[in-house]
């Protein structure tokens, strides 16, 4: 079953800006989905459109087979939204902003303080529920706004930049807690400028820039399509001038070497010719992240 | 489907009734304030060298439209206030993302700006008490015509709070429009005391039919026959909810 599927989305604002022009989208049930693009590519008002935020000007999306033109409220039950900005109610408590948003999905009130009281302990708020929304740290708002989204049990949550500002710790506590949530059937759909982020979590991933999808496969093929890899090595200090043969690399300074490597180039030879040459490697990392190359290239070709 | 709206409305409902109690210095103690110096300054100090008007004291006689003023300023601005307040910090995107049809977003602000309406109104008509011997003429009247006059402002607060774009708007309307045909519309004196052709003008302000019949409920005089005064007020609040769910519907003010 698709959990969403947009066929001939546009989107033109007021002054004429063309926000969208006709894009087709579609996420399969318990998928996890990266929507990723520049600022201002089409990302928020294609979830704004989703989400009953953004009036559509052409086009149709369904939430599970229900159709956002004809049956709104039942798409609506389907859809958890986290949006980018803090959009809660600064003056209530944790449980009170919680236990409403269930309220107006229908949820009875018993029924929403015992699921309150489930979401805000896997979020590690619930010792902070009778604290009013303002008073929480950045962090604590970002998994607010989760446990909000998830009061209703959602089939399709939406995460607008969800761990944007969020310190690497919590990042990674939020990423196992959104990795158990897909695994227990929510189909996920991530926007975020945190590409490892994006690769660590999602399976398939959509990219769209001016408002066009310019890319929509499944990670491990994007991935694929990577041809040259670009790798940092911290070597002991060495001020010799050595050679490497076979590969297209980079002498930094006396403990920094860059290496380009081909897709499918054995990396064993790299390392033999660097001990022949009596150079030590002390340890070696990714110059940047595969899909963030990946997608620099992309949006730079769709320009 | 119908369990899922009473959950939602009593939500909403809640909701606002513990905004407006949880500021309680803010809501209800300064029009008990403002009222009480009303019932000094108009109803001890000058009423007392009026002499009577329609018939009764004149303490007796401006303190239904002092309540029934305090009722329409009350039920608009908690309505104008909380509406745009959830515009400007994006927490009416939780209801407009919810499953939420407009009637029940109109319902259930309007009934949050009528239970303040109404706790207002109980609160300034009991402090009237220790000015005046209230009598009730007639109960039903009382309390359809506070019910309607409470209903037809919240929803005029509501399509005020959905077309304002800074909180300056939200002040223009009571400031310039409100409070001049609140003190036009028969507070402070009969309509009779007016000439033929200003009593003909004050006919097309809402507010007169309000607190006519609102009057009558207490005293059991009025200057416009009932029937005439509830068709209006029952006009105006099918036209304002007409409007009010319109605008809601289309996202105007709310979605780009």
């Amino acid at each position: 079953m698709k959990a969403l599927a947009i066929t001939g989305l546009t989107k033109t604002y007021k002054g004429g800006v063309e926000a969208l022009k006709g894009i087709d989208l579609c996420v399969e049930e318990g998928d996890f989905y990266a929507l990723l693009g520049p600022n201002g590519a089409g990302k928020s008002t294609t979830i704004g459109i989703i989400s009953s935020l953004v009036n559509k000007t052409q086009g149709k999306v369904e939430v599970f087979g229900f159709d956002l033109d004809t049956q709104l409220m039942q798409a609506k039950q389907q859809i958890g939204l986290v949006p980018q900005e803090f959009n809660f109610n600064q003056f209530e408590t944790v449980l009170q902003v919680v236990v409403n948003q269930a309220g107006y999905y229908g949820v009875p009130r018993q029924e929403a303080l015992k699921r309150a009281e489930k979401y805000l302990t896997q979020l590690e708020l619930w010792h902070k529920r009778n604290e009013k929304s303002r008073e929480l740290s950045g962090g604590m708002k970002r998994r607010l706004m989760i446990a909000r989204a998830l009061m209703h049990r959602p089939k399709l949550l939406i995460l607008d930049e969800p761990t944007a500002g969020v310190d690497i710790e919590l990042r990674r506590s939020m990423w196992d807690f959104l990795q158990q949530l897909n695994q227990d059937g929510v189909t996920i759909i991530l926007t975020t400028h945190y590409l490892e982020e994006a690769e660590m979590l999602c399976r398939n991933i959509g990219i769209i820039n001016h408002g066009v999808i310019i890319q929509d496969t499944s990670m491990k093929d994007l991935l694929s399509k990577l041809n040259v890899e670009t790798f940092i090595l911290d070597l002991v200090a060495n001020d010799q001038n050595y050679q490497l043969q076979g590969f297209e690399f980079r002498i930094i300074d006396e403990h920094t070497l860059e290496v380009d490597v081909q897709r499918g180039c054995v990396l064993n030879g790299l390392f033999e010719q660097l001990t022949q040459q009596g150079i030590e490697v002390l340890s070696m990392r990714n110059k940047a992240n595969r899909l963030e190359e990946l997608f620099i290239g992309l949006v730079e070709q769709s320009r | 489907m119908s369990s899922l709206y009473y959950i939602a409305l009593k939500s909403l409902v809640t909701k606002e009734i513990n905004r407006f109690t949880r500021i309680w210095l803010q809501t209800l103690v300064p029009p008990a304030i403002t009222m009480s110096l009303y019932f000094v300054i108009f109803g001890n100090l000058i009423g007392s060298r009026i002499g009577q008007m329609s018939g009764f004291s004149y303490m007796e006689f401006i303190v239904p439209g002092l309540i029934m003023m305090s009722v329409i300023t009350n039920s608009y601005s908690n309505v104008a206030s909380s509406f745009f307040s959830s515009k400007f910090q994006h927490n009416v995107e939780e209801l407009l993302v919810a499953p939420v049809p407009t009637w029940i977003i109109i319902a259930g602000y309007v009934g949050g700006g009528v239970a303040r309406g109404l706790i207002v109104g109980t609160i300034v008509t009991c402090l009237s008490l220790f000015f005046v011997d209230l009598q009730i003429f007639n109960l039903a009247v009382l309390i359809v015509s506070v019910l309607l006059t409470s209903i037809l402002f919240s929803l005029g607060g509501l399509i005020n709070a959905v077309l304002a774009k800074t909180f300056d708007d939200i002040s223009i309307i009571p400031n310039f429009v409100l409070t001049p045909l609140t003190y036009l519309g028969g507070v402070f004196y009969s309509l009779t005391l007016l000439p033929d052709f200003w009593q003909t003008v004050s006919k097309v302000n809402p507010i007169v039919y309000m607190i006519n019949t609102f009057r009558y409920g207490f005293l059991g005089v009025t200057d416009i026959p009932l029937i005439y005064s509830f068709s209006m007020i029952i006009g105006f609040v099918v036209l304002l909810y007409s409007l009010a769910h319109w605008m809601i519907s289309r996202g105007i003010g709310l979605r780009t």
